[in-house]
């Protein structure tokens, strides 16, 4: 039988869904690009410390995921590149891609010789910023693809040039420049997943004002082996090792000031953070104040866990205030226990802002509803995955680009 | 044998300058039959590629061993033909990065790592696809509610012709059933026709879909890609397909056991899917003054369901607003645990809650008592305080879902009839990352048979379900597994003139891969298989291998070790590590720089399942001192990605331990170990703190031998 030539499906954004619904294509048998705009695949997922329920690590359905992506001929992966614009219809696009400059080439051999000699340092991003990496850097030790990076915002280039000079290889070129290049598809899944909402706009919470209230993201990188307090968990003020935890529900969420809807992962999130740092501080206290405890289907059971462990308590109340302790930039969370009545002052730590899930920035102008999520549909050949398109946890997500891999090869047949 | 292997070995990325690249190279000339072997300062870059495909073609080579990097990275690079075996030897991650530059040790490790690397391509070949003949693309869908209907439109829309077979005399299930549906996209203010309406025409109108109604499936026989099923509806009916969506469904959960809320108690307590019925029935009905809901009616609840079933707090919304709609002057009361109407569905309860008429509190029932026609709630733990009692003319049970059951499937498997399940009875994969992992391959389960869920998740399940179902039709026509081992060629190859008939293989396939004959033979179906090797490991005659992992390649790797004698005072311990997680943890434990015991050998495994006793007993008869098996997480929340590899391991091993005993040995020469691919630290702290246990111990006695 012959396999008539189809153009492959382009799928923008390289976190969990964007490579699932690659895989999955390409091992039904159809050729697809995956782009990515930072320099390595895994997005939101591989900066995680643990999913919930089973605080299992993310990087080991990566390691498979990246698996399929090396072995299977049929993928082809650009990272560093975004989207610039589609034209024509369905099975017919013609899209323009944008590779910022490659300054460490494919031939890089992430031998970290370059580190060793490079002078200049970085915030890194991946620890978002609370800890530095040399302007030329190893975004984290699974980086895939396996190799270096610059960062042109710090690094002083060829005025410089210790890398180069160092690198054996001549893996590295600071003259390089950006590519605009075409590519044709048959069709494109957007996949450009979310980012966590701006916790600085909630004025009660003093996000940006105190630095022991951290958002729950931020805290996937304290409590993170890898993370800036390597195996400590350390708050930023003075990275000493906190003992009062608060967790704050609903840190914006389902407030018709900040963001209206449930990002239905933030509950199970604190749950698992709460757990986590049991583990590894028996002896913490963790407070979580809740609207209503949002766990469905059979993560109950983690519930239950949580709810046995007598050093985490579920206070259900929504928290009105914080203050900063002038001298140990402890912080004093006030909030109506609304089961008693009574109130509560209480003083922590550390606060975790439990921040929701808002659609990342689209690069086009896409069709978006209320909220701002993309629409499924955008044109017939052109669909919006998972948390894009809504906001919701890594298992559903899985599942969302999986049925969007469906929906590609119906159109690329 | 007889092989034409080149060796290449690489200096770069400070190899070069932490072992004698020129002694490696004599140790291997010397003492393996090898055609050419060469250094590199720099194998992956253009020359080194084109050094080595010169060489295969000039001399050619039908194996090359590259001494290099981890096989995790540069994998495009070593790409070469499909008819050469390219073996890598991980000289930088796993000796240089994490072993003293220059010491004697340091260079021994390399030296057996290349000639394991050796040994082990002496002893494997390049696969050979297993093709069936006659592979079927259709796919039968079990199940007609709107997962089954929603997976057969869209698989039939993919290109494929799909066989629906429904129980019941007309399709659509629990939906339906329904007399509105929740809104799931903008406008949330107004409940909509049940989508499963048109789905339904849309089904029988497609002449893809090939429909059996009142139908059962007596048996299902055969593998992915030719399953053999055989359809009772009234008359007998066989098929033939390539592979299986379950979307059998649910099940309310059973009121009757509610008596404690007056289900059956009293005639107007009803359950959420009774009050739905009766809605749609007579919707222009005049309703009661006053009805109270009761969410989680026997949900989260340890003496019934402990579970939420997702959908009732939405259900409970709607229908209350169903009320409201019909029945201006009927109050509707809600008693909650939590109002669980994640992501968006938040709009639609925002909605509801404009509703002066609508009273919701959080609170627990502590009576229900009918007096006079009426019942009378009393419910403590209120948000108001003080212990309430409402009046109401009915009350409304929000019962949850159990999964209807995959029994009916009726596969006539050696491991049984359906689907395995997890806790509660679903038949859900228990991989976060990977939800349609399925344990019998080519059968998908998609909808509220996996995993409570409503309408819309339940419609994006089936297309999930769906595209699996037709990635494994094309993945059997290539001769590939499926995940997680998606692309591999080989397949378990049975030498079964030896076969005792022990029914291991049959008992211990996570997969059901193997039937058997009434004597216990295996009955092997290639494309059920998952290529893990369980099965190998399992054998005790050793019988079962695969074209590049097999008892002899593994023992070739074992053999090639040099031993030293116990007068050096190098033990030798033997790792075992699964490829996916432990061995990618010894890479990143390389990258950080952690030094472990130059003392240990490590050979990755598909899983530690697959180790087969004769290579520990290889091993400790070779004279190592010790043996190291290090897999993923076995238990409840299991990370194993064959399911219970790590489990039959531990439980060999606690075997092979007292048979250690038997002949003087301590039991301890022999651990198993589980880390996460992120344990980098930890496994570098069990190997150290094992070569310390095994140097407590002393020499295996059976080194002198």
């Amino acid at each position: 039988m012959s396999i008539p030539h189809k153009k492959p499906t382009l799928i923008v954004g390289g976190g969990i869904s964007g490579i699932t619904t690659a895989v999955e294509i390409a091992e039904v048998g159809k050729e697809v690009i995956l782009i990515e705009q930072k320099p390595y695949l895994g997005g939101n997922v591989i900066k995680m410390n643990n999913y919930f329920p089973k605080l299992c690590p993310p990087a080991c359905g990566l390691e498979i995921n990246f698996r399929r992506i090396r072995q299977n001929p049929r993928i082809k992966y650009y990272t560093s590149t975004t989207l610039l614009e589609i034209s024509g219809e369905k099975n017919n696009f013609s899209v323009k891609l944008r590779s910022a400059p490659q300054y460490v080439k494919d031939n890089c051999t992430a031998c970290g010789k370059c580190v060793e000699v490079c002078p200049e340092e970085r915030p890194d991003e991946f620890n978002y910023n609370f800890s530095k990496t040399k302007a030329i850097y190893f975004p984290h030790e699974m980086a895939f693809p396996a190799k270096f990076s610059i960062d042109d915002r710090y690094c002083k280039k060829e005025s410089c040039n210790k890398c180069v000079e160092v690198c054996e290889y001549n893996a590295i070129d600071l003259s390089a420049k950006e590519e605009v290049f075409f590519l044709e598809v048959g069709s494109v899944v957007f996949a450009t997943g979310w980012k966590n909402y701006d916790a600085g706009l909630i004025e009660n919470l003093h996000y940006s004002d105190f630095k022991n209230v951290v958002t729950n993201v931020e805290f996937e990188r304290l409590i993170a082996s890898n993370g800036p307090g390597k195996d400590k968990l350390i708050r930023p003020s003075d990275n000493t090792e906190p003992e009062e935890i608060v967790f704050v529900q609903c840190a914006g969420s389902r407030d018709e000031n900040y963001l209206p809807y449930c990002s239905a992962v933030c509950c199970p999130a604190s749950l698992k953070h709460a757990l986590s740092i049991q583990e590894k501080y028996p002896d913490s206290k963790i407070k979580i104040f809740y609207i209503d405890l949002r766990v469905s289907g059979r993560n109950e059971d983690f519930l239950a866990k949580v709810e046995e462990n007598k050093n985490i308590e579920l206070i259900k109340g929504k928290v009105a205030k914080i203050e900063e302790v002038g001298e140990t930039k402890n912080l004093i969370v006030e909030a109506e226990d609304v089961l008693s009545g009574k109130k509560i002052k209480h003083e922590a730590d550390l606060v975790v802002l439990a921040t929701g899930i808002v659609p990342s920035d689209a690069t086009l102008n896409l069709n978006k509803d209320q909220n701002g999520f993309l629409t499924e549909i955008q044109k017939e050949g052109i669909h919006a995955v998972s948390c894009c398109k809504k906001p919701m946890d890594v298992s559903s997500s899985v599942k969302d680009a999986t049925a969007a891999a469906l929906k590609a090869i119906q159109l690329t047949g | 044998m007889g092989k034409r292997t080149g060796v290449y070995i690489c200096s770069g990325c400070e190899i070069g300058k932490s072992i004698n690249i020129e002694k490696l190279s004599q140790t291997v000339t010397g003492e393996q039959n090898i055609t050419v072997c060469k250094n590199h300062s720099s194998l992956c870059s253009v020359e080194g590629y084109e050094l080595i495909s010169r060489d295969i073609e000039k001399e050619k080579l039908d194996s090359v061993v590259i001494a290099a990097c981890s096989p995790r990275v540069k994998t495009g690079i070593f790409d070469f033909p499909e008819n050469i075996i390219c073996e890598r030897v991980n000289l930088r991650e796993q000796v240089v990065w994490c072993y003293e530059q220059g010491e004697e040790d340091t260079q021994m490790a390399a030296e057996d790592y290349l000639r394991m690397g050796i040994a082990r391509v002496k002893n494997i070949l390049i696969s050979q696809p297993y093709i069936a003949d006659d592979i079927s693309s259709d796919i039968l869908v079990v199940g007609g509610g709107i997962t089954g209907i929603t997976a057969s439109i869209e698989g039939a829309k993919a290109g494929y012709t799909v066989h629906l077979i429904e129980k019941e005399k007309k399709l659509g299930g629990w939906s339906g059933k329904l007399y509105k549906q929740i809104p799931y996209k903008e406008p949330y203010n107004k409940l909509i026709e049940p989508v499963v309406k048109e789905k339904i025409r849309n089904v029988e109108d497609n002449p893809d879909i090939k429909i059996y109604k009142s139908a059962t499936v007596s048996k299902i026989t055969g593998q992915p890609g030719k399953f053999e099923i055989i359809i009772q509806n009234g008359q007998e009916q066989k098929i033939t397909v390539g592979s299986i969506v379950a979307s059998m469904g649910w099940k309310p959960y059973d009121a009757n056991a509610l008596t404690h809320l007056g289900y059956g108690k009293y005639k107007n307590v009803l359950t959420n899917v009774e009050f739905e019925e009766l809605i749609k029935e007579y919707p222009e009905k005049q309703l009661a003054k006053s009805i109270l809901f009761i969410q989680c009616a026997g949900s989260r609840d340890k003496d019934h369901l402990p579970y939420c079933s997702s959908f009732c707090c939405g259900t409970t919304l709607k229908q209350a607003k169903y009320i409201r709609d019909l029945s201006p002057e009927t109050s509707v009361f809600i008693i909650y645990k939590d109002i669980r109407t994640p992501g968006l569905y938040e709009e639609f309860y925002k909605e509801v809650q404009k509703d002066d008429y609508l009273f919701m509190t959080k609170g627990e029932i502590n009576e229900i008592k009918e007096k006079d026609n009426k019942l009378q709630i009393s419910i403590k733990n209120t948000l108001l305080g003080d212990d309430i009692e409402i009046t109401a003319d009915m009350v409304v049970l929000a019962t949850g879902m159990t999964p209807a059951g995959t029994e009916d499937l009726n596969l006539a498997y050696r491991l049984g009839k359906g689907l395995p399940e997890l806790k509660y009875n679903f038949s859900d994969s228990h991989f976060i990352c990977f939800p349609y992992e399925t344990r019998r391959t080519g059968i998908y389960a998609a909808g509220s048979l996996r995993a409570p869920m409503d309408i819309p998740s339940s419609m994006e399940d089936a297309k999930g379900a769906m595209l699996k179902a037709i990635q494994c039709i094309e993945a059997t026509k290539r001769g590939e597994a499926v995940h997680p081992r998606s692309g591999d060629k080989t397949y378990p190859s049975l030498y079964l003139e030896r076969c005792t008939d022990c029914k291991r293989c049959t008992e211990e396939c996570p997969f059901g891969a193997y039937d058997e004959t009434e004597k216990g033979t295996p009955l092997p179906n290639p494309t059920r298989c998952r290529r893990c090797g369980i099965c190998l490991g399992s054998c005790p005659e050793r019988i079962i291998s695969f074209s590049d992992f097999s008892i002899n390649s593994v023992s070739a790797m074992i053999k090639s070790i040099n031993v030293p004698d116990e007068f050096e005072e190098k033990p030798r311990i033997l790792v075992f590590v699964c490829e996916n997680d432990a061995y990618p943890a010894l890479d990143m434990a390389g990258r950080k720089g952690l030094k472990y015991s130059p003392y240990v050998r490590i050979i990755p495994v598909r899983c530690i399942g697959s180790i087969n006793n004769v290579w520990i007993s290889d091993a400790l008869s070779k004279g190592f001192d010790g043996i190291l098996q290090i897999g993923c997480k076995p238990g409840d929340d299991y990370q194993c990605h064959f399911i219970h590899g790590s489990e039959l391991t531990e439980t060999r091993s606690e075997n092979l331990q007292e048979t250690l005993e038997t002949m003087m040995l301590e039991p301890e020469r022999i651990k198993t170990e589980f880390v996460e691919i992120t344990d980098y630290y930890k496994i570098t702290e069990i190997i150290n703190e094992y070569v310390e246990a095994i140097e407590e111990i002393g020499p295996n006695p059976f080194k002198e031998i």
